[in-house]
């Protein structure tokens, strides 16, 4: 049938399943919110604040449910407002796909209102783009975009759109997504790689399993990969068979239960006494879905210096890019873990494990009388909130305490800016993860200066009746840039001091959701219990103490068990 | 350490807008100078190939072909070792010729370098001269002190010596093209 293009596009993304889209409508798309406007029903669009809300809202939403999430954006400050969004995404592997509209194809290269090169712009940040000139070339464009973004290693892909391909027509003939990669230029791309079938090397993998085998000290490390490719069965199945201790970068939260008698708890800067001491310790590290990136392996040369270092990962290029590794397989976390351990006998590594676990796996923060802490709020959560709740933060140490003192059951449950540590990630994420599940509870934890960024997403809560729960731990500064001015820097707190305004009470008032202030752990656990019940938005201010710390914590570029605090 | 050398990167990658710039760009934002670039078409219309010089350590050239490999627009990419490749350039070179004498030293020079004559005027000669680097800046060297008008370089192509070529299907080209890979059939099917 002929179709117009923003016809075609969306056709294209019902084609994928897509029943949700976060956008911003604008001058060089309004042919294409027209169609969805004659599609009623077809598509659940959730119009935000802001486009940056709309991408990170597509981003949790991607995490939370391992489908594409799909933002939309016009031309120019649309485009170049999703720009930390994508780039968000692509540091995580988070599979999006932005559409943006670009000025008319005659107006293209002459400086337009609101033009901009954004094929340009997100080049390095998105595992492919799309600038689409010709209608024609619409649809296969938009299936291999959401091929492209969701296999392999997934990511963000952008497609811009020149608005005169959305109101030309083309011809449109529906495609099952079944027939996507035998059809069009896609079916194209696959011919190329096609002498070989997507499987790992069984002679890699055996080789693993031997080295196992001689291994009396082995040590997992879980990273992103095994949530991206949801192989936490496959993880957990594997792990119990080594018997071998694991710690979980802040990606690969949810992976393994994080109550689970072999987590170590989290690896890294401010990863636990034990998870630190026992890469170390290892003599035999396999890291699977892990890129060794500077928060984990903080000094590359010593990291797991006594020990024989494996690789998993589906990323060739990440292969002894961080750390030299002494074996490596590539392939899908899940598919090679599915082949590796029936080649591993049952193992019992008891000492081994009684050794790790002699270092404490969490950090017992002190109490402070009369002051509330971040260990007495997170504590209070983790008994009151249900177990299946989705957890969002934003960038600083609420995020590393967060991390800290929840426990995560599932792929998907902790929704942070890992890569590219986005503050004003969280609130968007939140209502992308809340949109996916309405029936399950999700929680925003942020801090007061992340919160400020992009707290103007309050509004897509109220007018969407989402019950989200903001927790606001408020130190009045930038808590964790503090804590390195206070470490490193002889206590010199440049431009970190942040006693200003708004009132956060008055905030959510403003925006027709609920305020608690606590400043004590019964004010706290009186005000969650309000927020769990109510049906609308809520925020509640924790007002904690100015130097409130996170611990441990290793110094960038130190050996990772040099610690500073602990 | 390792120590920084020149290398010589053969890249086939699809013959479309924009694959160029994608390609330039990971030079550039990885902080690496080209020092010569050469693109053209192949024996399949849709593939180009292009010859980049860069100068690197080991360890940083195999970052960067990593991330040249990773590109979906990218087919594969070899680092071709001086010692068995065939390295040249095309250098076009207009110098100014003032009298008969100079005329003549010119072509001698020419002749010696088997460097061909493509242009004569009365005050200048242009010559076409092809080697690798250090035959095209010696004739240049020689040519200075006549003055050279202008001068164009088309940047060095490169081939493998013997029967390999740039099409080998190694390990390392297998696993890399497992991550594209991977698009084969039901990708979206764990999750859907």
């Amino acid at each position: 049938m002929e179709l117009n293009g923003a016809r075609i596009l969306l056709e294209c993304l019902r084609e994928q399943g897509v029943d949700t889209i976060f956008g911003y409508p604008g001058g060089t798309i309004l042919n294409v919110y027209d169609e969805m406007y004659k599609m009623e029903g077809v598509f659940h669009h959730v119009l935000t604040t802001h486009e940056q809300g709309a991408c990170h809202a597509a981003d949790g939403y991607a995490r939370a449910t391992g489908r594409v999430g799909v933002c939309f954006a016009t031309s120019g400050p649309g485009a170049t407002n999703l720009v930390t969004g994508i780039a968000t995404a692509y540091l995580d592997s988070s599979p999006i796909v932005a559409v943006t509209c670009n000025v008319s194809t005659s107006l293209i290269g002459k400086d337009s209102f609101q033009e901009v090169d954004i094929t340009g712009v997100t080049m390095p940040i998105t595992k492919c783009n799309f600038l689409v000139r010709d209608v024609n070339t619409l649809a296969d464009t938009v299936r291999e975009a959401f091929a492209i973004a969701r296999s392999g290693r997934p990511g963000p892909v952008l497609i811009d759109i020149a608005k005169d391909v959305t109101a030309s027509t083309a011809e449109y003939t529906p495609v099952p997504r079944k027939t996507h990669s035998k059809t069009g230029h896609l079916g194209a791309l696959m011919q190329r790689y096609d002498f070989k079938p997507p499987e790992p090397d069984m002679e890699d993998i055996q080789r693993l399993a031997d080295m196992l085998k001689e291994s009396k000290r082995p040590f997992l490390i879980c990273g992103g990969g095994v949530v991206r490719s949801r192989a936490h069965e496959a993880f957990r199945t594997f792990m119990n068979r080594v018997d071998a201790p694991v710690a979980l970068t802040v990606m690969g939260a949810g992976a393994v239960p994080g109550r689970d008698p072999h987590v170590t708890g989290m690896i890294g800067m401010h990863g636990s006494q034990a998870s630190n001491m026992a890469v170390d310790a290892c003599d035999l590290l396999i890291a699977v879905g892990c890129r060794f990136s500077d928060r984990v392996a903080l000094k590359p040369d010593t990291f797991a210096q006594h020990a024989k270092i494996v690789q998993i990962d589906i990323d060739r290029s990440e292969i002894n890019k961080n750390v030299q590794t002494d074996h490596h397989i590539v392939g899908d976390a899940g598919r090679v873990l599915e082949l590796l351990t029936p080649l591993v006998p049952e193992m019992h590594h008891d000492e081994w494990k009684a050794e790790v676990f002699t270092q404490p796996t969490e950090t017992l923060y002190d109490e402070h009388p009369g002051c509330l802490t971040p260990s007495q709020v997170l504590s209070t959560i983790v008994t009151e909130a249900p177990d299946d709740t989705i957890v969002s933060t934003d960038v600083g140490q609420h995020q590393m305490w967060a991390i800290q003192h929840f426990h995560f059951d599932y792929p998907g449950q902790l929704l942070t800016s890992g890569g590219f540590g986005t503050m004003g990630f969280g609130l968007g994420a939140a209502i992308g993860a809340q949109t996916a599940f309405p029936n399950k509870k999700v929680i925003h934890v942020t801090g007061d200066g992340s919160f400020r960024m992009n707290c103007n997403e309050l509004s897509t809560v109220s007018y969407y009746g989402l019950p989200v729960i903001t927790i606001l731990f408020d130190n009045a500064t930038l808590g964790m840039v503090r804590q390195w001015q206070t470490l490193i820097y002889g206590g010199r707190y440049s431009q970190t001091t942040l006693d200003r305004a708004p009132d956060f009470v008055k905030l959510a008032e403003a925006y027709g959701l609920n305020g608690f202030r606590a400043a004590s752990v019964e004010e706290f656990a009186d005000a969650f219990k309000k927020a769990l019940q109510s049906d609308r938005g809520s925020i509640i201010d924790c007002i904690i103490d100015t130097d409130e710390k996170v611990r441990p914590m290793v110094g960038g570029g130190s050996h990772i068990t040099d610690f500073m605090l602990n | 350490m390792n120590s920084t050398s020149r290398h010589t990167l053969a890249v086939l990658v699809d013959n479309e807008a924009g694959v160029l710039s994608r390609v330039a760009r990971l030079f550039s934002g990885k902080g690496y100078n080209i020092e010569s670039l050469a693109v053209g078409t192949t024996d399949s219309p849709a593939i180009s190939r292009i010859t980049i010089e860069v100068i690197a350590d080991d360890k940083q050239l195999n970052l960067l072909c990593n991330q040249l490999r990773k590109l979906i627009c990218v087919h594969s990419v070899k680092s071709l070792k001086p010692e068995h490749a065939i390295r040249r350039e095309l250098m076009l070179i207009k110098v100014s010729s003032g009298d008969s004498v100079q005329r003549n030293e010119i072509i001698q020079i020419a002749n010696i370098f088997r460097a061909s004559i493509i242009d004569v005027s009365k005050a200048s000669i242009t010559l076409a001269v092809i080697g690798d680097e250090n035959k095209v800046e010696t004739i240049q060297n020689l040519l200075a002190e006549f003055g050279i008008l202008e001068l164009v370089r088309t940047g060095m192509v490169a081939l493998e010596r013997g029967q390999y070529t740039i099409d080998e299907q190694t390990k390392m080209k297998g696993e890399f093209d497992y991550g594209k890979n991977v698009l084969q059939e039901n990708y979206y099917e764990p999750f859907a």
